[in-house]
């Protein structure tokens, strides 16, 4: 009864069996999702990194320009293509509109990607991969990351940070 | 003769617990636990 | 003394002060479902690039001014002539200290006015900012002030609540424990104050911030307590929207819940554990640890999930057992198709039951896993996902919901049968279409809140933003067909007096024996089963995806 009144003592009142045979199947649904979660945290291929520092947004930058000036080997409409070893770490630089620079990884090879912003939030979207983390100001998140495949990769801006956010759109190339 | 109202249906209609522990438990789990883990992120180094 | 009169339907006692701050409630719901509805229009009409509508400056001013409209104005308003309705009429009680009510509604006003004014009228970069406002995004500070004074009144209607169900009880106008709908508006209501505390936590420092009184806020901490405010504010819906459901069962088919200790328990479940769920906005952020992410984002172990998966059972349930107690006893589905179909109170709960569940709360469920939401964060599945239940589900019922209210509380005859009848249909099937649209383009890798998507092509991406745009041209027209059809009742329709019976049926007489119910327990397996494949098929998705950690 939705308006009228439950009865005095609702609590006695006996439990159906179709009831609590779905509420014990939906128990078990809760208990296996769960555990498929935690199961993958440890030996899943594919999990939010947990590496991730404060820094300055100006030190950031500096660090980004230093990483560019050692490893840079071209540059595209004006954003430096760097290519590094993975033994070093690498850095990804958003923002209002670009990402900075267009790294050149191979492919099985696992990267430390270092990515921040030094505005606004941004969405760091690899494409068509699909694959997405966020760009915090002032918050410096170590991707520790392996491409399975080659090709040119699009990196789109999916968190809104201004009104050239649609025109925020990076490189990744992986040979 | 109405019968004795068993103690935990007295705690389900207790509004006003419900109330203090839909405040606390969430704020615990979610509020005060984030707000540690954006303490403790270290400067880069 | 209170003007008091009994209602002839229900014989419940209705106060005029519970009367007017429900209906000035509901009145401005309905205008701003209105004003966001028709963002909505010129949303989607952008967003299916073959129309390509408005300019970029407009898509981003209009995602804001449909967000604030729909996300805060239209639900809460609505809510707050609930919360009312929950604990004065429905408990045959008084609303208390009326005064506040109404310095409530101003203070919502206000801040209405002073949002929708510098959104609309604003520069880009001080309006522009979203429903999420995330820091370093500045907006101008009348934008703050706006959404914390209507924090503070809703927050006010709150306290009101929970003073009219004590009151109540000391004037002992009803006994024993509080009815089933109201019990759930109380879990709303305590969602409510928790969510309203971290509006106020988030929005006041940024307010100071935005006038340069405060230097500097960290966005990290923005983020997590604006998100302690916005995630709680949908699950203040989907607790509203519950308790919604069990009403409509009740008024439509005499429906009760097999077990109210069950219901009730689920209520409880919610108030604990729901709100952790917020943790979802944050999985992919830098600044907080895995175990925290997880202990959260699972709504602690899924005890939420587990909570509507009980209510999944039980309000089909419900349904089931009031056909079935009004002679629908045979079969296992004769009680759904022989029911009132043509109540749009009744098909509204149905389809936004339905559509909540397999659209709306089975792509909640795994966006929110903590690793699969790599594959979807700030894509086109978010809106996806939050209009399956939000607009299919939450606004729909409520809608449901007001085909009793105009006649009940505003006592006006609606004018025209046809277009109740129709109106729940064309927004439902509209919003479930472009939900569809945008779970599959997002899940492609197509982002949210862009205003142009031709850097990236995906399989069937102008046949999807076409039918993105289709969905929600129909469910325009059922939207604006309920605001019409509303407002033109209300200023012409045949007042009702004395003893004339509602148009659409209302039932007052519960059902009397808790049947078996066969048919919802295959519709409910149904679900589970559906839920399970696409657990399985987002891991299956995530697997293939670059390795991460």
């Amino acid at each position: 009864m939705a308006i009228a009144k439950p009865s005095e003592n609702y609590w006695e009142e006996k439990v159906e069996t179709s009831e609590k045979v779905w509420i014990s199947v939906s128990i078990l649904a809760c208990l296996f999702m769960f555990s498929v979660m935690v199961v993958w945290a440890i030996v899943g291929r594919q999990n939010p990194p947990q590496e991730a520092y404060r820094i300055k947004t100006s030190e950031f930058q500096k660090r980004v320009e230093a990483f560019i000036n050692k490893y840079k080997i071209g540059e595209e409409n004006g954003i430096p293509i760097v290519e590094a070893p993975s033994k070093v770490d690498l850095y990804m630089m958003g923002r209002m509109f670009q990402w900075t620079p267009i790294l050149v990884l191979k492919k099985g090879e696992t990267y430390r990607i270092r990515l921040s912003s030094i505005d606004v939030n941004h969405g760091f979207s690899i494409l068509p991969v699909n694959i997405n983390f966020q760009a915090v100001p002032q918050y410096e998140y170590v991707l520790t990351i392996k491409p399975t495949q080659s090709g040119e990769f699009l990196i789109v801006c999916n968190e809104f940070c201004g009104l050239g956010h649609h025109k925020m759109v990076g490189k990744i190339i992986v040979k | 003769m109405k019968e004795k109202v068993p103690l935990i249906q007295m705690l389900y209609d207790d509004i006003f617990l419900m109330f203090l522990l839909g405040i606390t438990v969430p704020a615990l789990t979610y509020t005060i636990w984030g707000l540690i883990e954006v303490a403790s992120k270290q400067i880069s180094p | 003394m209170q003007e008091v009169r009994v209602c002839p339907v229900t014989g419940l006692k209705v106060q005029k002060h519970a009367e007017n701050l429900i209906k000035i409630n509901a009145i401005m719901a309905v205008i701003s479902l209105l004003i966001g509805g028709i963002g909505a229009l010129l949303l989607a009409l952008t967003r299916w690039e073959a129309i390509h509508l408005l300019p970029a400056d407009l898509y981003y001013r209009f995602l804001t001014i449909h967000g604030m409209n729909m996300l805060v104005f239209w639900m809460v308003f609505f809510e707050c002539a609930g919360l009312v309705f929950a604990s004065t009429i429905v408990l045959n009680a008084r609303q208390v200290a009326p005064q506040y009510g109404y310095l409530a509604f101003s203070l919502m006003l206000l801040g209405w006015l002073m949002v929708n004014y510098i959104v609309f009228t604003g520069n880009f970069s001080e309006s522009s900012v979203m429903f999420t406002a995330y820091v370093p995004l500045r907006a101008h500070p009348l934008f703050y002030l706006g959404y914390i004074l209507f924090a503070v009144g809703a927050l006010i209607f709150c306290i009101l609540f929970f003073l009219n169900v004590y009151n109540a009880r000391r004037e002992k106008t009803f006994d024993g424990p509080v009815p089933l709908f109201t019990y759930g508006i109380a879990a709303a209501a305590v969602i409510a104050v928790f969510t309203l505390i971290h509006g106020a936590l988030a929005f006041i420092p940024v307010f100071l911030w935005s006038l340069d009184i405060v230097k500097e806020i960290n966005p990290a901490v923005y983020r997590l307590i604006f998100w302690g405010f916005g995630h709680p504010a949908q699950q203040i819906n989907l607790a509203a929207m519950v308790s919604v459901w069990y009403l409509l069962s009740y008024f439509t088919v005499g429906g009760i819940t097999p077990s109210e200790k069950v219901s009730r328990t689920a209520f409880l479940l919610y108030v604990l554990f729901i709100n952790a769920g917020s943790a979802h906005h944050l999985l992919v952020d830098p600044a907080y640890g895995t175990s925290w992410k997880i202990f959260n984002t699972s709504y602690v172990i899924y005890l939420a999930v587990l909570a509507s998966l009980i209510h999944c059972f039980a309000i089909p349930a419900s349904i089931e057992i009031g056909q079935r107690n009004k002679g629908f006893n045979n079969g296992l589905f004769t009680w759904l198709i022989k029911a009132p179909w043509n109540n749009p109170a009744f098909a509204a709960l149905f389809i936004s039951l339905v559509i909540f569940g397999f659209i709306g709360g089975t792509s909640g469920v795994i966006m929110g896993i903590e690793q699969i939401n790599m594959k979807l964060h700030n894509t086109l599945a978010v809106p996806g996902h939050f209009h399956g239940t939000v607009a299919a589900g939450t606004s729909l019922a409520f809608m449901g919901l007001a085909y009793y209210v105009v006649p009940l509380i505003f006592r006006r005859e609606w004018l025209s049968r046809f277009f109740a009848i129709i109106q729940p249909y064309l927004f439902g099937i509209g919003i479930a279409i472009m939900a569809i649209s945008m779970n599959t383009l997002g899940r492609m890798g197509i982002p949210r809140r862009t205003w142009e998507t031709t850097f990236l092509n995906v399989p069937h991406k102008d046949l999807l933003e076409m039918f993105l745009g289709i969905g929600a041209i129909i469910a325009f027209t059922g939207l604006i067909i309920f605001v019409l059809h509303i407002v033109l009742t209300l200023l012409f329709g045949k007042k009702i007096n004395g003893d004339n019976k509602p148009e659409f049926p209302l039932i007052t007489e519960s059902a009397t024996s808790k049947t078996a119910t066969p048919g919802t327990i295959v519709l409910a397996f149904i679900f589970l089963l559906y839920l399970i494949v696409m657990f399985i098929f987002n891991w299956y998705l995530l697997s293939r995806a670059w390795e991460v950690r």
